[in-house]
Formats: structure tokens, sequence, C-alpha cells
């Protein structure tokens, strides 16, 4: 099992922001939506491992307060 | 003639020319219009290579107010190779510590961590003012050793009428017109250059929905902060969107309070109401003075071509960035770098004038990343859509507690010099050497026993050779190239090894007047030299 990965991680990571906010650009709110629930789909996939997929859900989950 | 701006120094006051009495109009080799930063620095370099250049400005000195207060170590370096750059660091308040805030809590904080054996800084605060100053008595230094710089207060540029090999002035004195002649017209007027708009050029790009209002304030008592960047998105004392608390010399603090959009200027402007919101922020029981307040809007624009014929666009008349970042004065620097050595070959008759057309093309890549960068942080700073704004304030408050997010915060990419990949002017690396010093690179600083390695670099063609032979000086097609012999022994930090040979045992390098890297190898090949010597120069 590998640990969830909170280091960074992201070569070019303005690059990837960009592009981040340029695939939302021109959409409404529940097109972003939409995307950012694929996105979270599509990424969830690729890491595979189910350990390391509930690790990101919680650390997703905290939340100040 | 009225003055548009309050001045701060009136130190080049309306003198009358001989030239205003001449019954034809008097040609000099390069005019200047402007006679801020971009336009005396421009003034320095040509001065000192001996090349004769009038600037114009329509005022008689520095203009008001702190305005541009964050200066890189590439333009220190510039200012250096000017005379300047030491009286700067002497008054300028070094800093290396930021802090970002949401919310009020502190997410994490950063340090520029300077690379040591560096004669200057990463960054200094320094008031324009002041900039400028040190610039104007350097050019006054010059003068008396009689270098060919003439500053024209009062003179400002009605017309221009641009022939193939030469510009025609009209210039209005409180003595009322005359004409002038320049073979070389350089427009370095500011963000709303009139000379752009007397040749009706296009100047497009961005303009963002916010305003930003600065006050710089002079402490009196009850604040002790230390000398860093603080930044704050979202601070509950309301008086702006986003924050910035940084260090000035004499005690002054730059604040900078993000008001948005649809705001009534002359309101905001007011004392009382920018009081309000300094008091919000600071408490009220520190006690500040006023010392200048302005409200701006964010752009990031460029002209299509900075050349336009025998007429050149440097500084902000060029190009105009957002500030977070210090790549507005800063990268005006590095316009007058390039420029100012290509200009004075193409004058001397040693290039061609085709050389000042890759001005154009480096200074453009240049401006295109300060754009870039900054137009990114804009939109992190000001984010324009739902969707933007919850994904940076995701970021913010996972930067908290997660490391991977910190690098994603941007409140400013910080100026760092641009490299010239891709320029024609580049001959092809034949060293196995570090990324930082390719061909198109500005030459790193480097520890030489008390001494540093810039200053060796300067105004001329250098052959500089680490552990490898070569002539001590060469002569290609009236470019003169001189040798500086160095070891790796010279530097016991190892950073001339770091920084030019990485793992390589020996290094041959042709830098250019503006200290950046045109060529390299493992060793002296005199034609390949050569011939890089007439691919710097526009001769290949």
């Amino acid at each position: 099992m590998s640990d969830l990965n909170t280091k960074p991680n992201i070569d070019g990571v303005d690059d990837f922001y960009a592009e981040l906010l340029a695939a939302h650009e021109g959409l409404s709110k529940e097109q972003s939506d939409g995307l950012n629930a694929r996105l979270v789909l599509i990424l969830a996939n690729h890491i595979g491992e189910r350990a390391t997929l509930s690790q990101a859900l919680a650390a997703a989950a905290q939340t100040k307060e | 003639m009225q003055d548009r701006y309050t001045l701060a120094d009136k130190v080049y006051p309306y003198e009358r020319s001989a030239d205003q009495d001449q019954d034809a109009p008097v040609r000099h080799p390069v005019v200047v219009m402007g006679g801020g930063p971009v336009g005396i620095a421009t003034a320095l370099d040509l001065g000192q290579q001996g090349v004769p250049v009038v600037v114009l400005d329509d005022h008689e000195g520095i203009g008001m107010g702190s305005r541009a207060i964050c200066f890189s170590k590439r333009c220190l370096e510039v200012a250096d190779r000017y005379g300047a750059g030491k009286p700067m660091v002497d008054k300028g308040v070094v800093w290396n510590l930021g802090k970002v805030f949401h919310k009020d809590d502190k997410v994490f904080e950063f340090n520029l961590l300077p690379e040591e054996g560096h004669e200057y800084p990463a960054f200094i605060n320094l008031q324009q003012p002041y900039f400028e100053r040190f610039m104007i008595d350097r050019a006054r230094e010059l003068q008396a050793q009689g270098a060919p710089i003439q500053i024209r207060g009062k003179n400002r540029i009605d017309n221009v009428e641009v022939k193939d090999d030469h510009v025609v002035l009209d210039v209005m004195t409180p003595d009322g017109p005359y004409k002038l002649e320049a073979e070389w017209l350089i427009g370095c007027d500011g963000a709303s250059s009139p000379l752009r708009t007397m040749l009706d050029l296009d100047f497009t790009g961005k303009v963002f929905q916010d305003s930003f209002l600065i006050a710089d304030i002079k402490m009196k008592s009850g604040m002790e902060f230390p000398t860093e960047r603080w930044f704050w998105f979202e601070p509950t004392h309301g008086s702006g969107a986003s924050t910035l608390l940084h260090k000035q010399p004499d005690d002054v603090w730059r604040v900078d309070f993000q008001i948005g959009w649809d705001v009534d200027r002359k309101e905001e402007m007011k004392e009382e109401n920018i009081r309000r919101r300094l008091d919000a922020f600071l408490g009220d029981e520190v006690e500040y003075d006023m010392v200048w307040s302005s409200i701006y809007t964010f752009q990031c624009k460029r002209m299509d071509s900075f050349r336009h014929g025998r007429v050149l666009f440097a500084g902000d008349a060029a190009h105009q960035v957002s500030p977070f970042g210090a790549r507005g004065a800063n990268s005006g620097m590095q316009d007058v770098d390039n420029l100012g050595w290509k200009l004075g070959m193409v004058l001397n008759g040693k290039a061609p004038e085709s050389l000042i057309d890759t001005y154009n093309t480096e200074r453009v890549h240049g401006a295109d990343e300060n754009i870039l960068n900054s137009t990114r942080s804009t939109d992190f700073i000001t984010p324009k859509s739902e969707m933007s704004k919850l994904l940076r304030d995701s970021v913010l408050e996972l930067s908290e507690n997660f490391e991977f997010a910190r690098p994603m915060v941007n409140s400013g990419r910080l100026s760092v010099p641009c490299t010239y990949d891709g320029s024609s002017l580049n001959s092809a690396d034949a060293l196995n050497g570090p990324a930082r010093t390719r061909p198109g690179s500005a030459c790193p600083d480097a520890p030489l026993g008390d001494e540093f390695l810039l200053p060796k670099l300067s105004g001329k063609f250098t052959l500089l050779t680490i552990d490898a032979d070569a002539p001590d000086s060469i002569e290609e097609s009236g470019i003169e190239v001189t040798r500086l012999a160095l070891s790796v022994k010279d530097d016991k930090t190892l950073a001339l090894k770091d920084r030019y040979l990485g793992d390589c045992p020996s290094g041959v390098y042709l830098i250019r007047p503006d200290q950046h890297v045109a060529a390299r190898r493992p060793s002296f090949d005199e034609n390949q030299f050569r011939a890089a010597i007439r691919r710097a120069t526009g001769q290949e």
C-alpha cells in the first residue's frame, strides 16, 4: 500500500492550475460541477489503490472548524 | 506647459539648448522620449558607450510617489553595469521572508532562500524616486566625465514624422517650439505612452475587473512588523478582498487593498476613507502619517512589435503587467540592458541594422513571460468566476495542512531574469553543462575571492574560459572579444564550477555585453567561436 502523497508532486504547477481554470472557463456552475465530478472519478481510477483513495477522501473531508 | 503631476525632485529644470537657436533641425543619433527610470537607464547605457543621447521629458524631474518599490537582483545587476546599483542596495530594504494568510490565519510562510555567492540580493524594496535619483546622480557623474548625455526638462514631443532613416520631432518648450531629428527615437514614455498614440499603434491585452488602493504610510508608533512580505487573502478586517503589507526604507510601509471594480475613485481617495480602511486593518492604536496613495487597475498588455522602423519602445510604453510579481520596472530595465549594446553597435557600424530586430524578438519573449505569470497571479488573487474562486479558496484551505497545495498559492511569482531560449543570436549549446547557463541565459553571479564575476563581464563581448586555453583576444568582423581566464580554483565556494561547469572539467563561454550567454563549448574552437560572434551580432 502506498501512502497518500501530500508533498508537491506536479512539475510546472502553475501551468497545471492555469489549464484547470481554462477547462472551467465559460461553463455554468452546473457544468463546472459536472466537470469536477468527472475529473475526480478519472483521477481516482488512475490512482487505483483503494487505501490511498480512502486517505484522499479523508484528507479532502478535513475542513476548518 | 502645465505639469500633469507633482514633482518629488526638480532634478532637470528647463534650460534653453543651442539646438533651439539653429535654422535647420539638429540631428542626434538617439533621442529618448521620457526621463523615467527606463529613459534614464537608456541614457546611462548609451552614454557609457560614448554614444550621444538626448533625453526629452515633458516635466523637470522625478514624479512624486513611491510607485514601483520592489527591485530584483537582475534589475540591480543591470543598474550596477550603469554604475548606479550600489547606492540602491545601501538605501533599500533587503527582504527574504514572506507570509501568506487566509482569513487572518497564517497558512504558510516562504523564504526566497537567496543563493550564496551573489553580489546583489534577491530583492530590495526601495521607493521609485530613490531608484530614479540614483540613476540621475550617475548620469550627472558621467556627464562630468565627458559622457555625451543630455537631459532636457520641459521638452515635450508633440509630433513625430517617421522617415526611412530618421525621425523628425516637433518639440514644445517654455520658449516655444523647435524641431529636432533623431536617427533613432526610443519611446520610454510610460504605460499611457503619448508616442504610441501619435503613431496610432495598438496596445492590446486584458484589463482585469478589479481595483487596488495603495496607501504608503509612515509609522509613528504602535506597530512593529518585521521586514517581510505579508499577504492576506480575504482578511476579516474587511478593508479589502486581499491586503499586502511590505516594508520600504524610511519606516514607510506599502499597504495595498483590493477594493473591487465598482468603486467611486474620488470617494475612495479621500483621506478619511483611506484611514478608515487602514484603521480597520492595523487597529486604532497604531499611529501613522499618510505618505502617498493611489488607486490602480490591472492591465496585462503589450504592443505587437517594439520596433516600428526607427522608433523603438521600451518599458511600460511597450508592455504593461499587473504589479504582483514585481515585473514592471524590473522588465523595463532588462529592455534597456538588451537594447543598449545593440543600438551602440549598429550606430558604430559594427553590426547590421537587423540586429535591432532581435531586441524586439528577445524582449517580446520576456514580456510574454511576464504577462503570463502576472496574469496567472491576478487570476488567483481576483478569481473571475464562482468555480475559479472555489478552487482558489480550496487551495488556500488545503495549504494550511498539506504541503502540496502551497506551491499552488499564487500571490505573485517574483521576477526572475528572462532566458532568451530560441533567440537567433544564440549558438547551439555544445557544453553538457548546467541548464541555468545555457545559451540565452543571463549569467548568474559567482564570487571570485573578494570580488564578483559579473562586473568583469560588463559592456563588452567576453570570452570566459574556465580551465581552458584560448587567445587573450580575438577580433571577428570588427567585434573585439577579450578573454577572462578563470579556474575553478579561483572560487573556493565552488559556485563558479556549479553554475558554469557542472560535471564538465572545462568550459568556454561567449558572453554578450548584456551578460547573457551567446555560446558555450567544452574548449576553445576558433572557427566555432568566430561563427558564434558573427551570429551574436546579427551577422550570420
